[in-house]
This record gives C-alpha cells, structure tokens and sequence, in this order.
C-alpha cells in the first residue's frame, strides 16, 4: 500500500489484462472532469441509445442480462419491464446510498467516474421510459456529492442532461439529493419514503417491488450506482460483447470492495462467474495475499450482512447462485477478510453492533433482538458471559429468522453447507442482517466464544437444561 | 353494529357470489370476502390472530409482527404479515403451524424483553393486549437478563395524556391515529433503532380534541389518561353501553363505573355513527357528573338565598307558582324553556306536561341553532353524507361543535370519496381538506352561493352524484334568515340534495320532535325572553336551561331572568340563570338516567342508567309526572318504558322506535324522516357595514363556559378564553399585535379582548369565540340586529 495519494484504495488496475466496464478511466487523476470523459469516449453510449427506439435500447439490456449490483441481483431490464404503462410521471431513483459495512464500490464510482453515472442515468430513462430521476448520495460521502454535482453541472452546461437532448425530443432532469444517514435508507422503499422527506423506514410489502407504487405513488425504478455504470460500456458495445464477458447466468463485470487482513485492500473489477474468492484474494494482480502471509480463518463474501465463509470456500467464483447455495451471499459486493489472528467474537460484535445501531426501529424482532444479540456479545467479549449466552444467541436468531439459517459447510465440524436464502418475521434485511455474523461465528467458532466466557453457570433459581458443561 | 349478513343461499340455483374468496384457515374450508384482510378473514371465521399495530380502522403497518403466520399462495409456505396480504382464492392459511408458534412467541418475548412489566401500577393490567396475547400465545418465561430500557417514566403530552415510553411498544396505533384519522399529527416516531420513541414535537404539547382515543386504543399502559389515571381496576369496573349526548353526533359508548361513580368512558364502533373514535369532550365530561357542586337536593329561595329542602314542599311550591302563573296571566303565563339535554323521554313528559298546562311556549334551543324546518327536508344520514359525491358546509366549524361528525367528513375527503364545499365566515376545521372553499361576509351568505353555483365548475361537481348539505347556525351574531336563505339556493340547485342538520345540543333533535316546540300561538325563546323582560311571564320554567349564558343576547336574557315573576329551574346543577330562580329541583344527570335519544340524523338510540343519581336528584319526566299530579293532572306514565312505548303509539316519525327494536339494533333505529319540505328562500342579504367597522362572527370552541365543561376539572381549563380573532394586516393597520387589548364596541356595549392574529379570518371580519369562562361576547349582542358591526379599538397597553 502506497502513502501519500489521494486514494490509496485505488483499485487494481495495477496489472493484468482483465475487462474493464467501469473502471476504465480510473487510472486518470482528472477521471472525474468532462473533457476527460469526453476524451475517452463519454457520452458516446448516450448517442449510440437515442439512436434507438426506446423499446430496442430496452431489449438490449434486457438481452445483456444486467443484474443489479445492489445486493440482490435482480436483472435490471426485467425491473424496467415491471412498471405499468401509461402511468405519468414515472422516477429513475439512483440508490447512490451505499452503506453497507465493507462495502465501497459506489462511493469510487460516483467520486471517480461521475459522468458515467449520469450517462447510466440517462441511457436507463430513456430505454425504461422515465420522465425524472433522483440522484441519492448518502450524506456521509462529501467528495461524491462534490464531485457528482460538479458533473451534473457541467452536463447540463454541455446539453447532456435537460430539454431536447443532443437535439433529440429525449428530455429529463436529475434531482441531486443528499442523505441524513441511515443504513436502512439502502433499502429501496426507505429510500423511497427518505426522498419524499418521510422518516427511512422501509415500506409495507407487498408491493415487494416500487415499479408501480413507488416514489409519491408513481412507478418508480431503484437501480443502484454501479448498475447504470454499466450502460455507457454496454450501448456502446452491445449486448453480444457484454455477455462474451462472464458466464450465461451473470455475464460482465462487477466491482468488489476488499477489506480487511489482506495485502492489498482495495476495489477490483472482477469477472462475474470467472474469478474466485482465491484469485481475488491471492492473486497478485488483486490483493496479493494476506497480510503477513498468515492463514485465512474466514471471510464475509458480501457485505457484512452476508453469512460467512471458511477457506474451504475460497474456490467458489462470482456467481450468484454458487455462493447462495454455499451457504451465502455475493451481496453488495464486498468482501472482509479475517486472518488466523482475528479475535472472532469481538469481530462479531463489531458487525452487529452497526446492525443493531442502524435498525430504523420498525420491526420488533429487529429492533429488539438486534439489541439484545449485541448486549450478549458485549458480555462475552468482556469476558462476563455465561454458556447459557451461546444457546441464547440462537434462540434470539430464531426468532428473527425461524427455521434454518444459511451456513457454510464446515467438514471439520461436521457441518453440511445450508443454501440461501433464510425466512425472516422483519420487513427488510437489517434484522436478519444483525443476526447473520454472529450466527457464522458461533457455528464455525464456537470454542473461541466458550474460551471468553470465564464464569460458566449463574446462578439463578431455575435449573439450565442442558448446561453446565 | 348493524349486520347485513346474507343468509343462506337457497338450494335451487345459488348464484356465485362475485366477493366469496374461498380459503383454507387451519385445514378448515372457509368463504372469505373478497379484500378482506387474511387477519380480518380469520377473526370473522372465529380465528384470533394475535396483533398489536392492527387496527381495523387504520391502514395496516405490518409494524408489530405479532401476527405473522405461514401462508401458502399456491408456491409454499411462507412467512406473512396477515395483517398486510388480502386472502385469495385457495389460500392455505395456518396460524397454529410450529413456525407460526414459533414466531409468535418470539415476537411477544422480545416485546417483553424491554418492558417494565409494572403491571400492578399499571392502568391498562386487567385488560392488557400485551398481557393477554404474552398469556395465550408467549413463551411463558423470558429470558431476557440484560438491563432494561430506561426513559422518565410518565411524561404528560397534553392536559389529558401521559406517555410512559418504558411500557411502549411502538406499535405506530396512537401516531398513525393521530395522522390518519384525527388528521393532528402531533406525535411522531423520534430516535432509531433501539431507541425509538413516540414523542411530541417541542413546545408542541398533543392537543388534539381527540387525543382520548390514543389511550383507548393503546394495546399496553403506554398511553393513559389523567382522568381515569389511579381510579380503578379493570376487574372492578361495571359498564353498560349507552349514548354520550355531549353534542347531537350521538356516539356510542360504553361507561364504566366503580364504586357508583362514573370512571370512564370508551368509544363503541358503531358503524354507522362514531367507529369507536370519541372526541375528548365526550370522553372526560362525565367528570360533570361526579361532581362535588352537583345540586343533590331541591331548594327554595330565601331571600338572597336558595336553601336546600325537601322534595314535597319544593314540588308543591313550583306547582303552586304555576297555578299562580296560569291563574294570573291563562295558560301562556307560563313558559318552558330548554330540554335538548335530556333524554327523548324527558322531553315527551315535559311536552305533555305543558300540554296539560296548556301553555303554547316552549322551545328547546337558544337562537344557536337553526329553526325545526330543517328536520321536515330531505334528511341524510351520516352514513350518506360520508359518501356523498359533494358534502356542501354551511354549518359551524363541525370540529368545534360535532367532532365526530368532523372525522367521518375528513375521512371522506381522504378516502376520496367526496369533495367539500365550503361556505364560511371564517377558516374553519375542514377548510384545509375542502375542494373549494369561500369566504364571505357575515349575512351575505346568499351572494357567496349564488356566485359560485353560476361557477361551471360547481354546477358540474353538484350535478356529479350525491349532495349533502350540512346546514347549521355558522354565526351567532347574525339572523338565523341568512343562512337559510342560502341553504334554501343550494338545495334549489342540488333538486336531489339531502340535508343533515347540524344540531348542537345532545338531544335537540329528539326535543323538537317530541313536542318542546312552540304551540299554537307559542313563543320561539326570543318571544318568551321577550316576553318575560316586560312582565309577561308569571312562571319561567328552566328545563336544563341557561339563557344566560347560552342565548346569544345575554342583556336579553338577564332581564328576562330579572322580570319574569317566578322561576322554577330543573337542572343538574346552579347555573348563571337558576341562580336567581324561586325553586330548584335537582336533576339526574347523563349516566344517571336512562332512555333514549336521536342523534342529528333522526337515529334513536338507548342511554342506559350506570350509577344512582346523586343525592335526591330525579330524571326529567320522573319531575314532569310529579308536578301533573300536583296540578291536578296525570301524563299517564310511570316509567320510562311505558314513556317510550307512548312516543312509539302517538309520534308517527317514532313509530318503528320500539323497545325491541332498540334491544335488537343496539347502533339505533333511524326515525322516519318526512323528506317533503322546502325551504323559500329569499336571498337576503345584510346591509354593507361602514368602512370603519368590522363585520362580527361569533362561534363556539368545543371547550366553553358551559356548565358541562367548566365542572370537569380536566377539562375545564382547556377553554382559551375569549379574544378578538381578526386578520394580521388589520391588526397592523390598528397598531396592535398578538396579545394587545382590543376594546371590541357595538353602539350600546364594548368590551375589551385580547388581540389574536388570525389569517383565518377574512379582512374587514372579526371572530370571537363565544360563552368563554372569562367574558361572555353574548353581552355585546342584540336579538334584534341583522349583524353585528363592531367598532375596534386598540386601547394602548402595549405588546403583552
């Protein structure tokens, strides 16, 4: 890791002749200006869709097979296809609210290549039909709300973005607007009601999806940063060249947000389907290995909301459905790296601490039994658990997720992998979200828990069944 | 709740009924409506579901989680909020499956895990949501250990409600009320995460009119109320279901005692009438009753004194100064005045009783209402007016007077089913949910709706469906004609328009019915007051009655008090006008009596007795009864059952109130409603007022100096007082600001106000509100003006 620059986390384009969709002006120090965009081909997808009818820059995405990068990988052309026709006005809302632990991919995309998000935005409004979008940046992130607006600025100045566009009859504005704060606001209807400067809570299910009933009761589309990223590369393209790019079922790219015990933390552009966590991990044109050349102990696959994973699971590619019946989830794509030296309880109670903090209040289970994993955690690390905790901790799990919880497979323990995904008794992903890291690390390190709990019965009236060991 | 349940098909050829959603609830075959929420369909199946946030009256949250169940649309179990999904055909509906169980008992141990559980202390222990579903569906035993969650416990949120945050469940009922229905969004989620907490905004205390109701539908002790707060024990209260008769709304409620005294009142979902809600006057008033000033015996002047004696001398002294009366000036020597606070049965007595002295002058209400005519229109029911295309207001600010009648029109706008078309002197409660609201001058109503039906856009929305017009007294400070005449030009224009009256008092409907109308020959109130100012009355009877304070000419009603010969006062307690009366009979008050009453659509429903009056205090007709027998005459009735058979026998608009009826339809029996009248509309209009002085509205709060009010501690307080509402600007032009002593004057009388900028108001109007404790602006008000025109000062004093 270099010192002294500006973004020390620059991704790897260090080496290697990998397929870059989004990151391909990342190398430049003024990647983030107009001229430079223009300068590498910017805009030019935006051309290549107004010369198609709407429905035909539709289908092209549809058939490149887009999955969302958000965290549920749902297909963004079937998204669009989702919202009812005739119904006017209709929201391109941009979920720049990236907040997922570990996760930092948007922030890079938005401070580095903010113009090829508008190009995104305004390809996906034309090709779905919307007539605004609304531009979502988490409060927290300053450098890309600047640089965001900066670009939108001198997009507007250059006729990319408001009436008649480039001289078609293709109008829209893009509505920047800042977050307060708040995980929860990810979700898409939280996001929703925080737009319409409602408390970021999520909204009632069904409608699962906001394509009818969406921002102030219009259809609304929610696609996330690094998605319409993705358009500029692909109209220009094509279809054809983008599914060349990965596998049938998750073609191009996505961007991978590495951090924790490795050589090289950073974001890398990975090949959907093709690399494995061992390459991203390892190899030399990525992160280079861990830190100290130590061993792995585990890893969180996507996002700290995702089960864990062991290094028996390192061969596993990206591919949605792989990791899923693993036991996990590719998620928002970030990757934490724990090494042979990680306290795992402590990291535990890091992860659903923030969960806990970040519940919006809503759901019960969430509310209160993300608070009360974290107050047994907080006891255990502190050394005042009781073995009766350990047992608990399930139990408070169930109640947020009943029946099986996703599990990686764990030879040594005797554990079959259980696949994605788990039921849930709360709204969105936050409750089970608490729950996810400290039932992976009970499950696969349960003897690191029981080292930290020095008294092992307390004493109270009724008989602990099954305790005492 | 009135059922319209279809009965069994036949068997020859049962057509398929398009709402029947077949389901399978527990392994159970079962019909489902069509819409019906899974949680609703099970309940209506005979399957509880358990719920918090659930509210039938509510649009769902799903907040609670408590009613999660396993649910198989056609592609496997799955986890459901059945409070959120509606059934559909072939569902498969298990609600006692091991993961249903499951969840439902984690959900009710988390709950609990931060709950004081202070159910002793508690006012909601005994009749718990949280306790009941922790007992049937909990897991028994919590194994929470970890410290709970602390907040200051009660903090009061208004003059009636105290909030302890410990006990809350944040179950979004009390915030989404206050929103959805009551539309005063004063409480709201603060803070996140494990922290949440209802709070009100700061400085900003929840002073809604309807803030009781939270309380009422509070499943934990979270929300309680200071009045009942401390007074009892669920398991000891006693309750009958009765009618509050606070305003002519006629909500069901049912009340509770403890120990024969009246602690609490909870709201009925009486479908066609109030859905369980309450305002707050309905809901604390019976404080009134328990009273320590209550009048428990009768009693006879004495010089400047009324002293308390028994029931025989003082019924045989009001029986022998209305012989006196009759003797001296014929039977139009006496006069009656009042009954609408009473029960059907009061008034039927009191009429027969005035038949049977044959007097012509009696009238139940005090130039603060319109005339009776408006019940021979065609009348609405609340119910239609709810769902009216078009709901035409020319009526006083229905928030203030008839608040339940306010939240069934505000739900109808929100719900979109009908528009509001508002005719005002000033803003009022609904103004801000109207589709097109005008302002006009006070007793140029007639312009207003004459101009706006030559409006396309109106004539079009009235010829769209439905019209109700509700038509009540707006202003008090102008002739009764104004209004009708523009009553009188919208129903010319609506041909098929209904009307509901808005009638304020409990049982004005009822009175004017049943006979306390004038006779042939008989006196309006004016007439008798009038009469009784120049010596003409030899015995005033005060039937619940207090001109006084009441009539919008309190100079009026002061000399006719000072002049009338003798004074016989029935009332419940001494008031500005019995005061000075020659005998006083103590009368039983609401909850203390029985009957019926009709609410301001003609629905009759039963009050039922729930404590023994106070001290002697009698019923109404129980005194009328006595009396005839001292006059030498019998009413032919000795209880209240045989009373409201006669009404049933002899008053054709009643002849389908019967008892059975009422035991069978406890939400009431619509009386039959003539629906032949007309009213002849003239288009008066006052004349222009100087360009000095401003036009006078006068109205009523919901909180006033009445005696009802005033003898609630609780409530008693939340009057404002009485200020000089006028707009900022012509506050500005006569140099005053908010606060600033304004000296209000007519020709003949001023008095001082406090100056209360109000954008409500139209320029060149003021607005004062009237019969407040402190002053009365009844004072200021001649029965003979047209309008009032007042000349308004600003008399120094500076900024207070």
């Amino acid at each position: 890791m270099t010192t002294g620059t500006t973004y020390p986390w620059t991704p790897g384009f260090v080496a290697g002749d990998r397929p870059k969709i989004v990151t391909s002006r990342f190398e430049y120090e003024d990647s983030y200006t107009l001229e430079r965009y223009l300068a590498t081909g910017g805009y030019e997808g935006l051309k290549a869709t107004l010369a198609k009818a709407p429905t035909a820059a539709h289908d092209e995405v549809k058939a490149a097979t887009v999955l969302g990068r958000g965290g549920a990988g749902f297909p963004a052309g079937t998204k669009w296809g989702l919202t009812p026709q005739g119904v006017w006005p209709r929201y391109l809302v941009v979920n720049g609210d990236e907040s997922e632990p570990g996760t930092y991919k948007d922030r890079l995309l938005m401070e580095r290549d903010p113009h090829q998000l508008i190009e995104g935005c305004l390809i996906a409004c034309y090709a779905a039909g919307l007539s605004q979008c609304f531009l979502y940046i988490r409060g927290e992130m300053a450098l890309a709300q600047e640089r965001v607006a900066a670009a939108l600025n001198d997009a507007y100045a250059a006729g990319y973005i408001g009436k008649n566009i480039l001289g078609s009859n293709f109008s829209l504005d893009i509505v920047l607007h800042w977050g307060a704060g708040a995980y929860v606001v990810g979700e898409e209807t939280a996001l929703i009601e925080s737009l319409e400067g409602n408390r970021g809570m999520p909204r009632l299910k069904p409608p699962y999806f906001p394509a009818a009933i969406g921002l102030y009761g219009k259809p609304t589309i929610v696609n996330n940063v690094e998605t319409l990223s993705n358009l500029p590369w692909l109209m220009v393209n094509g279809a054809a060249e983008y599914t060349k790019i990965g596998t049938e079922t998750s073609p191009g790219t996505r961007m991978v947000a590495v951090s924790g015990h490795v050589k090289r933390p950073g974001v890398y552009e990975i090949v959907n389907g093709v690399t494995t966590f061992r390459d991203l991990l390892y190899k030399e044109e990525f992160c280079g290995g861990i830190r100290g050349d130590r061993a792995l102990k585990a890893f969180v696959p996507g996002g700290g909301s995702a089960p864990w994973f062991l290094p028996a699971q390192l061969d596993i590619p990206f591919e949605g459905r792989a990791a899923g019946g693993a036991g996990s989830m590719l998620g928002s794509g970030a990757v934490m790296v724990m090494d042979e030296t990680t306290d795992i309880p402590a990291a535990a109670l890091t992860l659903t601490r923030f969960y806990a903090h970040e519940s919006c209040g809503k759901c019960v289970p969430c509310r209160e039994g993300g608070t009360w994993l974290e107050r047994i955690l907080e006891r255990i690390v502190a050394g005042k658990g009781t073995d009766r905790d350990l047992d608990q901790i399930f139990e408070v799990g169930e109640s947020i997720c009943p029946g099986a919880f996703p599990t990686a497979a764990n030879e040594e323990l005797g554990i079959a992998a259980i696949p994605f995904p788990y039921k849930m008794t709360t709204i969105c992903f936050v409750g089970p979200s608490a729950y996810a890291p400290v039932h992976g690390a009970l499950t696969h390190f349960r003897h690191e828990f029981e080292a930290k709990i020095t008294r092992r019965t307390i004493p109270v009236s009724v008989a602990v069944a099954g305790g005492g060991a | 709740m009135t059922t319209t349940e279809n009965t069994a098909p036949d068997a020859d050829a049962p057509p398929p009924d398009p709402n029947a959603v077949p389901i399978t609830l527990n392994g159970r075959e079962v019909v489902a409506r069509k819409g019906d929420l899974i949680i609703k369909a099970a309940q209506d199946a005979g399957v509880y579901i358990p719920r918090f946030c659930y509210h039938e009256r509510m649009n769902p949250v799903g907040m609670c989680r408590m009613c999660l169940c396993e649910v198989d649309s056609g592609r496997g179990p799955a986890v459901t909020p059945t409070c959120m999904v509606t059934v559909a055909p072939g569902m498969k509906i298990d609600t006692e499956s091991e993961l249903s169980k499951r969840m439902q008992e984690g959900v009710l141990e988390l709950l609990l895990a931060n709950h004081p559980l202070d159910c002793p202390v508690c006012d909601k222990g005994g009749e718990c949501p949280l306790q009941d579903n922790a007992m049937t569906h909990g897991p028994g035993e919590s194994r929470f250990v970890e410290e709970k969650r602390h907040f200051e416990k009660p903090i009061p949120i208004s003059d009636l409600v105290n909030l302890d945050r410990e006990r809350c469940i944040l179950c979004d009922r009390c915030t989404r009320f206050a929103d959805e229905v009551a539309g005063d969004a004063l409480i709201e989620f603060t803070h996140r995460g494990n922290n949440t907490q209802v709070l009100t905004f700061p400085d900003e205390p929840f002073a809604s009119y309807f803030s009781g109701n939270t309380v009422q539908i509070c499943p934990v002790g979270a929300l309680t109320s200071t009045p009942y707060r401390f007074k009892a024990r669920p398991w000891d209260l006693s309750e009958v279901e009765s009618t509050c008769t606070s305003c002519s709304v006629g909500c069901r409620v049912v009340v509770q005692s403890s120990q024969d005294k009246i602690v609490r009142r909870l709201g009925v979902d009486a479908d066609p009438v109030n859905w369980g809600w309450l305002c707050d006057k309905g809901r604390f008033d019976y404080e009134a009753t328990n009273s320590e000033f209550r009048l428990t015996t009768p009693a006879l002047r004495d010089g400047d004194q009324l002293v308390s004696a028994g029931w025989n001398a003082a019924l045989a002294k009001a029986a022998e100064l209305i012989k006196a009366a009759v003797d001296s000036d014929g039977p139009g020597g006496v006069a009656i005045l009042g009954g609408a606070r009473g029960t059907n049965e009061d008034a039927y007595a009191w009429a027969k009783l005035a038949d049977l002295i044959g007097t012509p002058h009696r009238y139940s209400q005090y130039r603060d209402g319109l005339p009776a005519e408006l019940l021979d229109l065609p009348r609405a029911t609340i119910d239609e007016t709810a769902k009216a295309a078009t709901i035409v207001l020319l009526a006083p600010d229905l928030k203030e007077e008839l608040p339940v009648l306010y939240l069934r029109v505000r739900d109808a706008v929100e719900k979109k089913r009908s528009k509001v078309l508002e005719f005002s002197a000033t803003d009022s409660g609904l103004t801000k949910y109207a589709w097109r609201s005008m302002r006009y001058r006070s007793g140029e109503q007639v312009n207003a709706v004459n101009s706006a039906l030559a409006d396309p856009a109106i004539a079009a929305q009235l010829a769209s469906g439905p019209v109700v017009v509700i038509a009540g007294k707006a202003n008090l400070a102008e002739q009764s004609a104004f209004q009708l005449d523009a009553i009188a030009a919208v129903l010319d224009a609506a041909p098929g328009a209904k009307v509901l009256p808005a009638y304020r008092r409990g049982n004005v409907v009822g009175a004017l019915q049943l006979g306390l109308t004038p006779g042939q020959g008989g006196e309006y109130t004016e007439g008798i007051l009038k009469a009784a100012a120049s010596g003409k009355i030899g015995c005033l009877v005060l039937l619940g009655s207090d001109p006084v304070s009441d009539f919008p000419d309190t100079g009026l009603a002061k000399r006719a008090i000072a002049a009338a010969r003798s004074i016989v006062a029935i009332d419940t307690f001494v008031n500005a006008s019995s005061q000075h009366a020659d005998v006083v009979l103590p009368a039983a008050a609401a909850g203390e009596k029985s009957g019926t009453t009709t609410n301001l659509e003609g629905r009759v429903t039963r009050v039922l007795a729930k404590v023994n009056p106070v001290g002697t205090a009698r019923p109404d007709w129980m005194i009328a009864g006595e009396l005839a027998a001292r006059l030498g005459g019998d009413l032919g009735f000795g209880s209240v059952e045989e009373i409201t058979a006669a009404i049933a026998a002899e008053v054709p608009a009643y002849a389908a109130v019967t008892a059975a009826a009422l035991a069978e339809h406890p939400d009431g029996v619509l009386t039959a409603a003539p629906g032949t009248g007309k009213l002849a509309g003239q288009d008066r209009v006052a004349p222009e007022p100087n360009g000095y002085a401003y036009r006078l509205v006068v109205s009523r709060k919901l909180y006033d100096g009445a005696v009802q009010t005033q003898m609630s501690p609780h409530l008693a307080g939340l009057a404002p007082g009485a200020g000089v509402h006028l707009h900022p600007l012509d506050l500005d032009r006569l140099g005053g600001a908010a606060g600033t002593p304004l000296k209000v004057s007519t020709g003949k009388a001023a008095v001082v106000l406090e100056a209360r900028p109000n954008a409500g108001v139209p320029r060149g109007s003021v607005w004062v509100e009237f019969n407040q404790p402190d002053v009365n602006i009844g004072e200021l008000l001649d029965c003979e003006a047209a309008v009032h025109d007042v000349v308004i000062e600003s008399i120094g004093g500076g900024n207070a």
